[in-house]
């Protein structure tokens, strides 16, 4: 009798029904707000204290008051970045990067998981293993042999390839390209065999079948894998760092790095606006899309 | 009739003789393989041929103009930073890894905990860490330990508790890149976890509950159980990407203070184009394939298994 009455209390902890809820129960949603609370301190303090630091002058935060609160919030920073051409020349190269990489990466990935998941081939099986071992391989073991290739191939084409930003839309591709085919992959395997089957019945061919069945079914997987690709090469560090050196050629990231921080002068005003509106791209898309973003995070791991 | 017609079409075509190239054309297995060329080509060229250039440079001397199979590594191997560097990644690696993974776990349950319509807006907020490119966010976590200007140092400061040197020291900092990494790492396991709990069905911890399981056998013997893939997966998975970490060490320490926080990947970037010394760059980097194999081959087994449960 006292099991059953305690297997209906512990039944649905998701849905707490407040008549029925035992006082440690209570206790228990209580101690999880409070850790919650915690929790989340840890992890928005750094982008609060950007935002922060964002809005003062170099002279309230080089003052000895309170660093965590603003006593005469100002905008010049923001103004001063957003109309300086070096800070815009990173943004834009950014955006172009970014951009051409989401399109070269879905160009490559979903004509390629299509082959994949429904049309076998010879070494198809091993394709598909190879496409995830590759996403295992990181930048930093790559960039250094990469580094020499594109100075050899300048030896031999007369092409320059380091030190120009369309280097970038070579090597990010090896970033996202093996992740955007597998999860495209794990949505494309998902889709019922009767109805390409129906579609070829009707005389359809593969290209039909793929624009007209395959991507708008898997649309939900498509935009997952372009939200992935974009944060990638946007977030991407390690590359443009070791690739492109000069102002004009650099990508955020690393031209906030090199260029607002001269040698031991910070101005960190403008440090903490720079990578903030660097990081709104991202933080934007992922606050409308927040349910593709997770959907293609967990893709990775469940669908494999 | 329409069908019957393009079928009638179909049959004439294909009972016509072709050529070679037509005919290749035309299979389904050729269609299939040229569809995936592009993405062969990209991995054959820019992954597979580096990965094995890079083996081929660390024999190279530094102006990679003779051929010396082992000096690169008996080189390394003389050198107490190259030792520093493996321990100062081993470590790195495997404390940011279990606190990721120990943080993940523990805040799942408890969004797990809460009432629903709830859940989304925390685990939309917990999430952000992950979302900002970790470049920019360990700027802030470089101002947020500013040698002059710390803001944590002034609450201490405030709470009379004493400062403490974030990068400045050789133990506070390496402390300091591996509380960013798992600020930065940890809320992809929350997410990991949070889905996995949800797909734990609700008898298995009715049926524990009957048997007057405490909570804490209730998570011994049904939650890691039932999530046994998915830790799994996600913490090979996160070894890898830590043991390969660059960001975080390069913005905030840049391996210092005197080469303490070095990892592989930052000391390769500084010999290898910091220091224009190509082949001992390539070596170094070259130490992080054994770990990358080690869990990649546990990642390959994971998914084969699972493979064969579902054929």
């Amino acid at each position: 009798m006292t099991s059953a009455s305690v297997s209906i209390d512990r039944g649905a902890p998701t849905r707490p029904r407040y008549g029925s809820m035992s006082r440690d129960r209570r206790w228990a949603l209580r101690w999880s707000y409070f850790f919650l609370v915690l929790f989340a301190v840890f992890f928005l303090t750094p982008p609060l204290y950007m935002l922060i630091t964002s809005l003062k002058t170099s002279a309230e935060i080089s003052a000895a008051t309170n660093p965590w609160w603003v006593y005469h919030p100002t905008l010049s920073n923001y103004i001063e970045l957003l109309t300086s051409n070096m800070y815009l020349t990173f943004f834009r190269n950014s955006a172009i990067v970014s951009v051409f990489v989401v399109c070269i990466t879905m160009l490559i990935s979903v004509p390629a998981a299509f082959a994949l998941a429904r049309m076998r081939f010879w070494g198809s099986a091993v394709l598909a293993t190879g496409v995830f071992l590759t996403y295992l391989v990181p930048d930093s073991l790559l960039f250094i042999p990469l580094f020499k290739m594109f100075a050899v191939f300048n030896e031999w084409t007369g092409i320059q390839l380091i030190n120009k930003w369309w280097v970038l839309l070579v090597v990010y591709p090896t970033l996202t390209v093996p992740f955007a085919t597998w999860i495209m992959i794990g949505y494309f395997a998902s889709i019922p065999k009767e109805l390409d089957e129906a579609a070829l019945m009707d005389g359809a061919n593969y290209r039909q079948i793929l624009l007209k069945i395959f991507i708008p079914v898997a649309l939900p997987g498509l935009i997952a894998a372009t939200i992935f690709a974009f944060t990638v090469s946007w977030a991407q560090f390690l590359y443009p760092l070791a690739f492109t050196t000069s102002p004009d050629q650099l990508v955020l990231p690393v031209g906030i790095i090199t260029t607002l921080i001269k040698g031991d002068v910070y101005n960190w005003g403008q440090i903490m606006t720079g990578a903030l509106l660097g990081a709104a791209p991202p933080l934007i898309i992922y606050a409308f899309l927040m349910d593709y973003y997770i959907a293609g995070l967990t893709a990775g791991a469940t669908k494999g | 009739m329409v069908d019957a017609v393009i079928s009638d079409v179909r049959a004439i075509d294909s009972s016509r003789p072709k050529t070679g190239m037509r005919q290749f054309l035309r299979r389904k297995s050729s269609i299939a393989f040229l569809m995936a060329l592009p993405l062969i080509l990209l991995i054959a060229v820019l992954v597979l041929y580096p990965a094995f250039y890079a083996m081929y440079l660390a024999t190279l001397n530094k102006s990679m103009q003779h051929f010396e199979p082992v000096k690169n590594f008996t080189w390394l191997f003389k050198r107490e930073t190259f030792w520093m560097v493996v321990r100062q990644s081993c470590v790195f690696a495997l404390t940011a890894v279990f606190f990721k993974a120990l943080i993940g776990f523990i805040v799942a349950h408890f969004v797990h905990n809460i009432p629903a319509k709830g859940q989304r807006k925390w685990r939309g907020m917990l999430l952000i860490p992950w979302v900002i490119p970790p470049a920019m966010s360990t700027l802030a976590w470089l101002w947020l330990f500013d040698p002059s200007y710390s803001a944590f140092n002034w609450i201490f400061a405030h709470l009379g508790l004493p400062t403490i040197p974030w990068t400045g020291d050789a133990y506070w900092a390496r402390f300091s890149v591996i509380l960013i990494n798992v600020w930065y790492g940890a809320p992809f396991f929350l997410i990991m976890y949070l889905a996995a709990l949800k797909s734990v069905p609700e008898q298995l911890y009715e049926a524990a509950a009957i048997d007057g399981a405490s909570w804490w056998q209730r998570i011994w013997y049904v939650t890691l159980p039932m999530m046994r893939n998915i830790i799994a997966i996600t913490v090979l998975f996160s070894t890898i990407v830590t043991f390969a970490n660059f960001d975080i060490v390069q913005v905030l320490t840049a391996g210092g203070p005197i080469d303490k926080t070095h990892v592989f990947a930052t000391w390769a970037f500084r010999l290898g184009i910091q220091g224009g010394d190509i082949p001992a760059g390539a070596s170094v980097s070259l130490f992080m394939f054994p770990i990358l194999a080690f869990c990649a081959i546990f990642i390959l087994r994971d998914i084969h298994r699972r493979g064969n449960e579902a054929s």
